[in-house]
C-alpha cells in the first residue's frame, strides 16, 4: 500500500472522515480557506454553512445531545472563534462531546496581533475539557484524533483545535498518519466503581426506608437509561430528574415524580427533603436543585456516583462517593444485590409511596385556565398530545423551558435538548436545526419565547438553504418572562427592562425568509391550529402563539430555603 | 493551614496556564508556585503552596487531577518530607557595626554573602518560609532592606515515596 501524501488543509479533512464525521458546521474565513477548499473537494463530509458561529456551535452541541456522535464546528480565526465561546460554554456547562476547529494566523506571525489574531487557546481555556495548537501539518490527524477520544470519553467536554495557516499550505504534502488507538498517559478515567464503596452504597439503599433516587444527565450520556428504570422498579424508589436529567426514565414511569429544583414538582422536592437515602445518578447537586446548600435534605445519607470525582462533595458532601461510569455502577449495584439477596423493609416502602401519593395529590401542575387567554401550560400539553409525546423538543431559557419541562413528559433519553448549566437564550432555534440534521425523518419542535428567538433568528436563512422542516412555537407573552418573573417576586413588580415593546411581526418575518407563520391567539382554536400546522411536514412552520403575559411558573422555591420550601402558585404557600 | 502539592505534568505549551487559570478561576490561593522541566523533558513538576480548609484542599487536587495534562498530584504537607525555600536580601549597611551585625547573622543562619560593594551586602539564604522570615526580622534592626527575592518552596517526600508516571 503506498503512503497517502497530504496537505495539512486536506488531512483535516480527511481525519474527520475517517473519523466518521458526516456533517461539520462552521463559518469560513481567511485563515481555514484551505480547509474550506479541501471540503470543495470531496463529498463524504458535507459542510453546513451558518448564519453566525455561535448557531454552528450549538447546532453541533445538540448533533451530539441527540445522538452518539460528536457534533464538530469549523470556524476562523479572530472574531469567528470569538462567536464560538457562548456555545462552548453552553457544552461545556452540560458536558456535551464536541470539537471545534479554529483557524489560527501563520505560526510566525503569532503574537504579533496580525490580522484576526485571537488567542483562543487562552480565551476557550476555562470552559474547554482540553484544547491543542497543531504545530505542524503531520500532528493534524493525531490531534483530532485525541480531541475526539477526549471529547466523548470520561467526562465529556468541548475541545478546541487550534490550527495556524502555515500547517495548512495545500502545497506542501506530508504522510498521512491516523492512529488506530488513542492513549494518554496522563488521562485515565475511573470507569469501574470500587467494590467496598458498591458495596456500602447497595447496603444503605437496601436498608433505607425513604429513598430516593436523583437522575441527572450523566445517566444520559452514559447511555445507562435503561439501566435506571431497571434499577428503580429493583429498589421500588421515587425517581426525580434535574432539568438535563429530563427522559432518562419515562415521564410516565409510576415511580418518576417529576423534575426537582428550583421549578420542580412538589412531590420530587419533598421527598428529597424527607429522604433518609439519596442516590444521585450523575447529577452535580447544582445550586438550582438544592436550594440553601446549609438546609439541603439534612436527614438523607448521600451516594455520590459520578464518573468526575470533583463533582463528588463539591458542594453537597457525600457519605458515600462512588467514583465510575454510571451504567457500570449500576450494574455493579444490581449485581451485588443479586448475589447477597438483600431484602427490603416492604412496609416502610409502602408507607414512603403513601406519603407520596398525599404529595402527589396536592396536584402541584395545576392552574386556572378560564382566563380567555391561552395559557403557556396549556400550549406544551396541546402540543404533547399533538407529536404524540415522541417529537425531539429543543428550547431556549426563560418561563417557556421551565413549562416545558414540567407539562411535556419525555418518553425516551435524548429527547429533550435544551441549555440546562449555562442557560443560553438563543440555544433552541440553532439545537433544533443540529437535531434535524441528525433526525431528518423525526418531527423536531423548538419551543421559544419572544426574547430568546431573536438571540439566533438569522438561522431562519440556513433552515431554508439546508430544508430543515422544523417547527417553532413561540410562547409570545411580549415579555422577557422569567425575568418579569422574579421582578414582580423580588423587586415589588418593577419591570426594569423586561419588556420588549418593539417586537417585529413575526409571521413575515418567517415569510421573508421563505417559511411558513401561523399565529395563534384563540384558547379555543390553539389545539386545531396546532394540529394543522404541524400537518405541513415538509415545511417549517413558525407558530406564534400569544399567550397570557402575567403568567408565572410554579412551584418555585423560597429563597434560601430548604429544598421543599416552595411557592406553589401566586401567593400560594405549601 | 499552609498545604504543599507537587504536581507532575506533561511538558506541553499551555500546561502551566491551565494550572494558573484553574486556580484563579475557582477562587483557589497560590501562595508560591515553581516549576521546571524534569530530567524526562517531557515533564514539568511543580510545586504549590496553597491554604484552604480540609474540602477545599479536596477539591483543589480533585480539580488539578481533572485536568488533562496532569499525571499526579500529591499533598506533600500531610506526609514526611522536605521542604526549601531560596531567598537574596539586599541590604543597606550604613555603619561597620551594622555590617558586622550582617555577617554575624548571615553565620548563624547559615546563609552566604554572595555580593558585596562598600555599603550593600547580598545576602543567600535558604530553608523553610518560617526560617527565612525570622532572617528578615533580625536583619531589619540595624540595615536597610533594598530588595527581597524569594523562589518560593520546593519539596520532596522523605524516604522511597516518589512522583513517578
Ligand atoms: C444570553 C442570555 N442573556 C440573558 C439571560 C437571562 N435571562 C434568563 S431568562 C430571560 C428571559 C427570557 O425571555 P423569553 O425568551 O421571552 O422567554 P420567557 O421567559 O418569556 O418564556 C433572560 C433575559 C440568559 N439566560 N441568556
Amino acid at each position: 500500500m503506498t503512503q497517502l501524501k497530504l496537505s495539512g488543509a486536506a488531512m483535516v479533512v480527511q481525519a474527520l472522515n475517517d473519523l466518521g464525521v458526516k456533517h461539520v458546521f462552521g463559518y469560513p474565513g481567511g485563515s481555514v480557506l484551505d480547509i474550506y477548499d479541501a471540503l470543495f473537494q470531496q463529498s463524504e463530509v458535507q459542510h453546513v454553512l451558518v448564519r453566525h458561529e455561535q448557531a454552528a456551535t450549538h447546532m453541533a452541541d445538540a448533533y451530539s445531545r441527540s445522538t452518539d456522535q460528536i457534533g464538530v464546528v469549523l470556524v476562523t480565526s479572530g472574531p469567528g472563534a470569538t462567536n464560538c465561546i457562548t456555545g462552548i460554554a453552553t457544552a461545556y456547562m452540560d458536558s456535551i462531546p464536541m470539537v471545534i476547529l479554529s483557524g489560527q494566523v501563520a505560526t510566525h506571525l503569532i503574537g504579533d496581533d496580525a490580522f484576526q489574531e485571537t488567542d483562543m487557546l487562552g480565551c476557550s481555556r476555562p470552559i474547554v475539557k482540553h484544547s491543542y495548537s497543531c504545530r505542524a501539518a503531520e500532528e493534524i490527524p493525531t490531534i483530532i484524533a485525541k480531541a475526539f477520544h477526549l471529547a466523548k470519553s470520561g467526562r465529556p467536554g468541548p475541545v478546541v483545535v487550534d490550527l495556524p495557516k502555515d500547517n495548512l499550505n495545500p502545497n506542501a504534502t506530508f504522510d498521512y498518519f491516523m492512529p488506530s488507538e488513542i492513549k494518554l498517559r496522563s488521562y485515565n478515567p475511573t470507569i469501574k466503581g470500587h467494590p467496598k464503596q458498591i458495596k456500602k452504597a447497595a447496603t444503605a439503599l437496601m436498608a433505607a426506608k425513604r429513598p430516593v433516587i436523583y437522575a441527572g444527565g450523566g445517566v444520559i450520556s452514559a447511555n445507562a437509561c435503561d439501566l435506571l428504570v431497571a434499577f428503580a422498579e429493583k429498589l421500588n424508589a421515587p425517581v426525580t430528574n434535574t432539568l438535563m436529567g429530563l427522559g432518562s426514565i419515562p415521564g410516565t414511569h409510576p415511580q418518576f415524580v417529576g423534575m426537582l429544583g428550583m421549578h420542580g414538582t412538589y412531590e420530587a422536592n419533598k421527598s428529597m427533603g424527607n429522604a433518609d437515602v439519596i442516590i444521585a445518578l450523575g447529577a452535580r447537586f447544582d445550586d438550582r436543585v438544592t436550594n440553601n446548600t446549609d438546609k439541603f435534605c439534612t436527614g438523607a445519607e448521600i451516594i455520590h456516583v459520578d464518573i468526575d470525582p470533583s463533582t463528588i462533595s463539591k458542594n453537597i458532601r457525600a457519605d458515600i462517593p462512588v467514583v465510575g461510569s454510571i451504567d457500570i455502577v449500576l450494574k455493579q449495584l444490581l449485581d451485588f444485590w443479586q448475589q447477597e439477596q438483600l431484602s427490603q423493609d416492604s412496609e416502610a416502602n409502602s408507607l414512603w409511596w403513601a406519603q407520596i401519593s398525599e404529595w402527589r395529590n396536592r396536584n402541584c401542575l395545576k392552574y386556572d385556565n378560564s382566563t380567555g387567554t391561552i395559557k403557556p401550560q396549556q400550549v406544551i400539553e396541546a402540543l404533547y398530545r399533538v407529536t404524540d409525546g415522541q417529537a425531539y423538543i429543543t428550547s431556549d431559557v426563560g418561563q417557556h423551558q421551565m413549562f416545558t419541562a414540567l407539562y411535556y413528559p419525555f418518553s425516551r433519553p435524548k429527547q429533550w435538548i435544551n441549555s440546562g448549566g449555562l442557560g443560553t437564550m438563543g440555544f433552541g432555534l440553532p439545537a433544533a436545526m443540529g437535531v434535524k440534521m441528525a433526525h431528518p425523518e423525526s418531527e423536531v419542535v423548538c419551543i421559544s419565547g419572544d426574547g430568546s428567538i431573536q438571540m439566533n433568528i438569522q438561522e431562519l436563512s440556513t433552515c431554508m438553504q439546508y430544508d430543515l422542516p422544523i417547527k417553532i412555537v413561540l410562547l409570545n407573552n411580549g415579555n422577557l418572562g422569567m425575568v418579569k418573573q422574579w421582578q414582580d417576586m423580588i423587586y415589588d413588580g418593577r419591570h426594569s427592562h423586561s419588556y420588549m415593546q418593539s417586537l417585529p411581526d413575526f409571521v413575515k418575518l418567517v415569510e421573508a425568509y421563505g417559511h411558513v407563520g401561523v399565529n395563534i391567539s384563540d384558547p379555543s382554536k390553539l389545539e386545531q391550529e396546532l394540529t394543522q400546522a404541524f400537518e405541513l411536514k415538509d415545511k417549517l412552520v413558525f407558530i406564534n402563539v400569544i399567550v397570557e403575559e402575567h403568567e408565572h411558573v410554579y412551584p418555585m422555591q423560597k429563597r434560601l430555603g430548604a429544598i421543599d420550601d416552595m411557592w406553589l402558585g401566586k401567593g400560594v404557600d405549601q | 493551614m499552609q498545604t504543599i502539592l507537587s504536581i507532575l505534568l506533561e511538558n506541553e505549551p499551555g500546561s502551566l496556564s491551565r494550572i494558573i487559570g484553574l486556580f484563579s478561576q475557582r477562587a483557589f490561593n497560590i501562595e508560591s508556585l515553581t516549576v521546571a522541566a524534569t530530567e524526562d523533558k517531557s515533564l514539568s513538576r511543580i510545586t504549590i503552596a496553597t491554604n484552604g480548609d480540609h474540602e477545599k484542599i479536596e477539591q483543589i487536587i480533585k480539580q488539578v487531577n481533572k485536568l488533562v495534562d496532569v499525571l499526579r498530584i500529591s499533598e506533600l504537607s500531610g506526609k514526611a518530607h522536605i521542604e526549601r525555600e531560596l531567598m537574596f536580601v539586599k541590604l543597606n549597611a550604613q555603619t561597620s557595626d551594622a555590617r558586622e551585625e550582617i555577617v554575624r547573622t548571615t553565620d548563624i543562619f547559615r546563609g552566604q554573602i554572595v555580593d558585596c560593594t562598600n555599603q550593600l551586602y547580598t545576602v543567600q539564604l535558604s530553608g523553610k518560609k518560617e526560617k527565612l522570615n525570622a532572617f528578615i526580622r533580625s536583619v531589619k534592626r540595624q540595615s536597610d532592606i533594598i530588595e527581597i527575592v524569594r523562589s518560593g518552596c520546593v519539596a520532596i517526600a522523605r524516604g522511597a515515596t516518589a512522583l513517578k508516571p
